[in-house]
């Protein structure tokens, strides 16, 4: 087959804006913890990076995407390492298979870096990278094949590679992955919610985002990454990926909107914090959407992704459950209000070819995308809760009392994330032990007897 | 020699250290503070959630003067910080047995 290097082009491009979209997450978790914890908060995303990009190569393709056992998982065999992908016969639509590697291997680390957001400020990082490989594994790998891995056929039309079932066989459209990352990450985040907890004083103390301006610079990374997300999983540079692009443009616009409209009526003011919430419960919503609906679709879509989630946040301080940074309220219902709405506003004009409920399409559409949406929140929810168990049972998923009180930053990473007063000082411990070491010298050279001690203070 | 302390509303420092340099004085210290008054804090929302923040954010002012200058300081310091509303803050005075300028070592009112 040949390559076509403007597809190849745009694909690898995507890849590489889809990879922005983790530090960009990053900026925004930070910004909304507290200072005492914005660095923890942020390396739980770069962390994902190092486990989820290095066991994807390993295995997560293979898992994700080999030939399919019965619809929900792939058979890494042959794919372990990729070796088996570098010859120039690797080419799957027009594209080098590896091209699809590295955009999907950017979709898996995003999809778990998202869960981080709910245990803001009190997971052990150790216990985070272990959970972040093992829900790769177990979680991740397999609804990704479920819903991203279509059936390859050969020219004759025969089918040479199988893919998930939810894809092939239930036929909901998720396009970028409404339920595969969405759902599926907000379930991870709730179900690891119930295993850690509250954080000490939750509903009680103050926890204000310490810094709106890096919330606001982590949405717009977001948003102009999600351009790779959404109009990259056209997989060619194309028209669909034109369509995709502006649903991508005009839903997120209409959902901040939506965000800042609930909250002018319900709070009495516009919000920063409400509009780059905004900007993400739309990227959310349309994700799944973005090839199955008009842009006027996507601007009512958009609305009312906006006005769900505004309101959706508010419900954990009812409930009082501590989903730190509402990865359910944006995540999981921006995720199920897209993937949902697919059914009642898509319409044949769009490259999906399938009309929804409002447009004569009857209910057909909807179930198959409330089906989809229904199994991967559950399975997401049971697999992450056990995984979860099992891990605070044995290693600890949660840190000392006392540790989370100091911040995890100083007590995990031995950092603070700002010099805010000079003053407070900080001396160089390899000056010191110099200063000392010399300070040894000089008394050993007078003295003999005083060589116990200042061994002992040099050793320390 | 006199230790004119000031609370005052952060906006009003420039006014204030205008006023003293044409008073001459030969130096001041500004620090930030918060604390609350008469004037209570304010109410912050984020996604919904309602903070109330007890304090106001203050500029504290020292200036260290010559007993006979210190009710003209804290005259001066009175009427350029004043807006005429709630929160603009209190100037009050305390005696300092002994001031040493670091570089020199001068002491008492030479090191002012």
């Amino acid at each position: 087959m040949e390559i076509n290097s403007g597809d190849t082009a745009w694909l690898l491009i995507s890849a590489a804006l889809v990879m922005l979209m983790t530090p960009g997450l990053a900026f925004f978790y930070g910004g909304m913890v507290r200072a005492k914890s914005v660095l923890n908060m942020m390396m739980m995303s770069f962390g994902t990076m190092g486990t989820i990009g290095v066991i994807w190569v390993l295995w997560g393709y293979g898992l994700a995407f080999g030939d399919s056992v019965g619809g929900l998982v792939g058979n890494p065999s042959g794919l372990f390492g990729l070796s088996s992908l570098l010859g120039d016969d690797a080419v799957a639509a027009d594209t080098p298979v590896l091209a699809f590697v590295a955009f999907q291997a950017m979709f898996a680390i995003i999809a778990t870096a998202l869960i981080s957001g709910a245990i803001a400020d009190r997971a052990k990082f150790s216990t985070w990278l272990i959970f972040t490989v093992v829900w790769g594994t177990l979680v991740y790998f397999p609804i990704a094949h479920w819903v991203f891995a279509f059936d390859a056929t050969d020219d004759s039309g025969a089918v040479t590679t199988h893919g998930g079932w939810i894809a092939n066989g239930l036929k909901a459209i998720d396009f970028a992955g409404g339920t595969a990352i969405h759902i599926n990450a907000g379930a991870a985040a709730l179900a690891l919610v119930f295993v850690l907890g509250n954080r000490h004083g939750f509903g009680k103390e103050p926890m204000r985002p310490h810094n709106l301006t890096l919330v606001m610079l982590g949405a717009a990374l977001l948003w102009f990454g999600w351009f790779g997300f959404n109009a990259g999983s056209a997989l060619h540079a194309d028209g669909v990926a034109a369509i995709a692009f502006v649903n991508t443009l005009a839903a997120t616009a209409a959902a901040i909107l939506g965000w800042l409209f609930v909250e002018r009526i319900r709070d009495g003011h516009f919000t920063s914090l409400g509009a780059a919430s905004g900007i993400v419960a739309g990227l959310v919503g349309i994700t799944p959407a973005a090839n199955s609906v008009t842009p006027v679709g996507a601007v009512v879509l958009g609305v009312l992704g906006g006005m769900a989630c505004s309101y959706a946040v508010s419900l954990k301080n009812r409930f009082g459950y501590d989903d730190s940074l509402d990865v359910v309220g944006v995540h999981l219902v921006g995720g199920l209000v897209g993937t949902l709405l697919v059914g009642v506003l898509a319409s044949s004009a769009a490259p999906a070819g399938v009309d929804g409920l409002l447009y004569g399409g009857g209910f057909d559409q909807l179930w198959r995308q409330a089906v989809g949406a229904f199994a991967v929140l559950v399975v997401s929810f049971v697999a992450t809760w056990i995984i979860g168990f099992v891990l605070h049972k044995t290693i600890g998923f949660r840190v000392d009392h006392d540790d989370e009180l100091e911040g995890v930053d100083l007590t995990l990473h031995a950092e603070s994330a700002y010099e805010l007063l000079a003053s407070r000082g900080a001396r160089s411990v390899a000056a010191a032990r110099a200063h000392s070491a010399a300070q040894a010298g000089d008394r050993h050279d007078t003295s003999a007897a005083q060589t116990p001690a200042t061994s002992q203070e040099t050793a320390r | 020699m006199k230790l004119v302390t000031a609370i005052i509303k952060p906006f009003k420092i420039d006014d204030v250290r205008t006023a003293l340099e044409a008073f001459d004085v030969a130096g001041m210290t500004v620090s930030e503070a918060s604390g609350f008054g008469r004037q209570r804090g304010h109410s912050e929302v984020y996604r919904g959630a309602e903070y109330t923040v007890d304090t106001v954010p203050k500029a504290r002012l020292e200036v260290l003067v010559d007993d006979a200058d210190a009710a003209d300081v804290v005259e001066v310091v009175v009427t350029s910080a004043r807006t005429g509303k709630i929160g603009d803050g209190k100037v009050w005075t305390t005696p300092v047995d002994d001031v040493v300028r670091v570089r020199t070592g001068e002491r008492g009112p030479q090191a002012l």
